[in-house]
Order: C-alpha cells, then structure tokens, then sequence
C-alpha cells in the first residue's frame, strides 16, 4: 500500500472505525458500518480530497444473509491521484443504509437504481423511485434470488407445444 | 411480473414546483420518441413560456438487464454483451471488460496486441466523436455535417470489419489480447485514413466552429462549474471542458499509453462551445496516438499464451494432447476466477468507463457493474438546464453525447 494510502486508512481506522481493510491487486477497500458512512465519505471528501464518487454498487451474497449485501462506493482523489474503496455490509432482511446523495451529488441516480435492483432502502434519500425498471415492477432484478428467466426457441419440431403456451386473444 | 397501476400525482409533486401544482407553468413531456433527445429518453419538462424550470429525465426504455444476464455466464462468454453497452464505442467496452478480466484473473496481454489495441480504442473515440458531431450539428440545423461525419465513420467501420468482420459489435479484444492478428491489408487502410483525416477535420471546424449560428447556440449556454460537475460524478470531456484536467489515459496509463505522445485539451468556460472545442481537439490528439502506435506497432504474438485463461491456437489441437484438453476445458467450463473484487477503468469516449468486476471462485462472475460514464453525466442535465430556452436545452443535449445504451444497459 502506498505511503499517502495508508495514512489515510490509518485515520479511518482510528477514527471511524473502519475495519477490516482489505487489498487485492493493489486495490483497498475498507468496511463501514452503516450507520458511519456519512461521515466517512464527508471526511474523505472534505479532507482527504476525494472530490469524484466514481462508482456505487452492491453486490448479493445471497444464500449468505447476514450481511447479505455489500453496497460499494469507489472514490478517486483527481488532485492526489489515489483509488479507494468503501464497502457497507446490510443484513438481508430490511436493508437500510442512510442516504449520502447529500456528499456526493451523482449518489442520488446511484441509490435510486440500487434501491430499483437490489431493494435496498437509502434513508433520507429526497426522491428514492425505480430508476430503470417500469415503476409498477414487482421485484428487484440483481437479487441472486430473482430468477433470470428465458423464452424457449421455437423451432419446427416444437412449435406447437410451445404455440399452446402462448397468449392467444381470440380463444 | 408488472401488475398495472396508475402513478398517482402526489407521487410525483414533489419533483416539480409549486407554481405547476397551482397552474401558473406548463407540463411537457418530451420524449422517448423524440429526435433530438438520441434514443429513447423521456424528460418531463416544467415550463414557464418557453423557459425550462425544471427538466426530469425518465430512463430505462433501453433496460436490457445486460448486467444480471453476464452474470449467467462464463467470463469469456459474457464479454458479448459489453458490446451492446454503448453501441458507440464498443472496442472501447471490451477494453474495460478484458482489462477487468485481465486484472482479477492477473493476465498478461503481449505489447503487440496493447498497440493493436491502442489504435482501434482510438479509431473508435473519433468514430463516436463523428456521430457527435454529425447529430450534434443536425440538432442545432446545420444538416450537411451530418453526412460528412458519417461519411469518415464509415471508413473507421471498414477499418472494424476488416480486423473482426464485423463493423460494430466487433468483441475482438479477448481477455489475454486479441482474436487474431491484423490482416497485411491493416495498415495501409488506417495509413490512408490518417492521411486523410486532418483535413477533414479542418473542414468540419470551417463550417462549424466559427459560424454565427452555431455560436449563437452554444457560446455560454449551459454552463456547468468544476464542482457541480465533480459532485455529480461527471468525466470525460465534459469534465475537461468544465477546467479539470483529469484523463485516465495520462493520469494512471494502461495499455502502454505513456509511450505515445499526446496533449489533452482542457477549457475553463464549461459551456456547450468548450464541450465542442475539446471533442474536436481530441479527435485530432486520437489521430495522433494512432500514428504513433502504428510507427511503433512491434512484431511478436497477439495472445498470452498462458493456457488456463487462452485457448491454444487451431494448429496445435491436432497434434498436442494438452491442447485439446486446454481447449475443451475452456470452452465447456470456463476458466475461474479467484473470490475478489477489482475495479477497473480507461477512459471512454464519454468519460470514464469502469468495471466493477466480482469473482466467486467459479468460472461465473458474482457480480458485474458497468459504470458507465454516459448515467452520471446526464444526471447533471437538470442542473444545468434550468433556466435555458427549450431550444437550448436540444443544444444542451447534443453537446452532453450520452447514449441512452450506456445509461440503461
């Protein structure tokens, strides 16, 4: 870990609790709790200068249900060239992490389609609707558990078993 | 899986303003067929006359689940689909997948198939760049420079189809390199559009950038400051245009880009002109990388030859037992990944164009994202629409060059 990387973690981890840290490939990535967040990113932002939010994701451990999630916020520091990461780990059952569209603008697309696809609920959030899926959608699509579904070909040697299934408005 | 309701209206009262509850200003809506908002994008305007007070995007028309779908495959099998991301800059998305890959799986990728690399990433920014400029102009009625734009990408596609056979869902990066080598005919097509190039692009900035029409329409419209578009996650050159130096190519260099010499234009104005200024100088940088890369292409193999990840070349499965076996195991199992995660970007066409990249151990991936620097930067668009004409906001749209494919993948 580079030397300005790892002071900023030791902050984190002095301060805020931000344990444990991780590296892969020399990436870091480091766990908050939910409730801690906000105030991580702010500090990063304001004091460490991590001015852009690159990314912000989640991802389903499911059958795993406790933390079920992980909800992912990659920041870059243009002005000191740095990378890190920032994982918040949400229980399966009624996941709720705060809001922090108030830190960093681009978050309020990003929760909205975190809340569309995994049903993860940002508190706070000033206007958490689907994103991307129609807004009468039943389910959130990149739950492991949603299944993926498919349409069986029809080909001559099935065509009329398959033609049954279909919906038919004059029957 | 959708059960029909209605939206009901205190739902949806809290995105616009008072004064459009009481009736004082207009609801429009604009979109999803519309021709100037590129695709399938709906905004739902609130005007007072002609001024836009407040401007609501509504994606998802081109939610294709691309995501959940690449999880159901193998790694090499999924890379298919990064295609259909951003129609307009699909090298580009195989980079940023077989780049991920490459990272998670640590595999090497020969200098020769790096430079290959280099010159196609690079075709393709100015092919986007052209379809900017080409609907860009459109919008704004200067009708011609449409047909001169798609008339250069059309050379660039050959370019595509000569290497890969096809003209735009290409996948001819793979993890490791790429499918095969260039054919002897390569060079001299790419020779010919570099010597053409540069002065197409000087009749382009003759008909476009000093015309008072144009200027009309852009000159301190839509400005967008250097915080408003940090906060808002925005890159690329509309972040450069807005006076942030900051280019992945230059800033952490992939794919041998810190052997080739280049500038990256930067304005401080962030309006639509500064937007137009730095795609039209980046086209000309793009063109310079490409002929530097191809001064230089060295000799040598186009693919790793690490077996585990890189399938044997046909020649050998005839007479190399292990070839064979090589070739079976990857093509019905996969290769795995370890459990971890990495993030992975380059720098697209539209800004910065990450993938996050999960394994679980298993040939297939737990979790893909695509960030796509297309979704950020129209969140930025009700910003900086508020207040302009209706006009403005077609113009605000073209210089913005999202493609709706990367928005809703």
């Amino acid at each position: 870990m580079e030397n300005t990387l790892q002071s900023i973690v030791q902050t984190l981890q002095e301060r805020f609790e931000v344990n444990p840290v991780e590296e892969f490939r020399g990436e870091v990535h480091g766990f908050v709790a939910p409730a801690r967040v906000v105030e991580v990113l702010t500090h990063l932002r304001d004091h460490e200068s991590f001015e852009l939010m690159s990314a912000m994701t989640a991802v389903d451990y499911w059958p795993n249900e406790a933390p079920r999630f992980n909800v992912i916020y990659q920041l870059t520091s243009i002005s000191r060239n740095l990378s890190l990461q920032v994982r918040v780990p949400v229980a399966g059952a009624d996941p709720k992490v705060p809001t922090v569209s108030g830190v960093y603008a681009s978050a309020n697309w990003r929760e909205r389609e975190l809340f569309d696809m995994f049903g993860i609920t940002f508190e706070g959030h000033p206007d958490l609707r689907r994103i991307l899926m129609p807004f009468d959608w039943v389910g959130h699509p990149l739950r492991k558990d949603f299944p993926l579904g498919y349409e069986e070909p029809q080909f001559t040697f099935n065509f009329e078993e398959i033609s049954l299934q279909k919906p038919n408005p004059e029957a | 899986m959708t059960q029909l309701q209605e939206v009901t209206v205190d739902e949806l009262k809290h995105l616009v303003s008072d004064r459009a509850i009481q009736g004082e200003t207009v609801l429009l809506n604009m979109g999803p067929q519309h021709p100037a908002t590129h695709g399938v994008l709906r905004l739902l305007l609130e005007l007072d006359g002609e001024i836009v007070v407040n401007c609501i995007p509504d994606i998802g028309y081109l939610h294709t689940g691309i995501e959940k779908n690449m999880e159901a495959k193998t790694y090499q099998k999924a890379e298919v689909m990064t295609d259909r991301l951003d129609y307009l800059n699909t090298v580009g998305n195989n980079l940023a997948y077989c780049m991920a890959v490459e990272k998670l799986v640590d595999l090497d990728v020969p200098p020769r198939a790096q430079a290959i690399r280099v010159i196609l990433t690079e075709l393709q920014r100015i092919a986007s760049h052209l379809v900017w400029i080409g609907t860009h102009a459109l919008d704004l009625a200067a009708m011609s420079m449409f047909m001169y734009a798609f008339r250069e990408r059309e050379i660039i596609l050959d370019i595509f189809e000569l290497v890969s056979g096809q003209r735009m869902m290409t996948t001819y990066f793979r993890p490791g390199g790429v499918w095969r080598d260039v054919p002897v005919e390569f060079e001299a097509a790419v020779r010919n559009f570099i010597k053409l190039f540069p002065k197409r692009i000087d009749e382009y900035e003759a008909l476009l950038t000093k015309n008072p029409l144009l200027l009309d329409r852009l000159l301190g419209i839509g400005v967008l400051t250097k915080e408003t578009a940090l906060s808002h996650g925005v890159t690329g050159p509309i972040l450069r245009a807005s006076g942030v130096n900051w280019d992945l190519r230059k800033a952490r260099p992939y794919m041998g880009y810190e052997q080739y010499e280049f500038n990256v234009p930067v304005r401080s104005e962030g309006d639509n002109y500064a937007r137009y200024l730095v795609r039209v100088q980046e086209m000309r940088e793009s063109l310079k990388i490409v002929e530097q890369a191809l001064d230089k292409l060295p000799m040598g193999p186009v693919r790793s030859d690490n077996r585990k990840f890189v399938p044997p070349p046909r020649s050998e499965i005839g007479v190399s037992m292990e070839a064979l076996i090589h070739h079976f195991k990857l093509w019905t199992e996969g290769f795995d990944a370890p459990n971890a995660s990495i993030y992975s970007a380059v720098e697209g066409p539209r800004g910065e164009l990450g993938v996050f990249l999960e394994g679980d151990g298993g040939p297939k991936p737990r979790r893909v994202h695509m960030r796509t620097p297309s979704f950020d930067n129209l969140g930025v668009l009700p910003e900086i629409a508020k207040g302009h004409l209706v006009a403005d906001l077609i113009a605000i749209i073209g210089s913005i060059d999202f493609v709706l494919g990367d928005i809703d993948r």
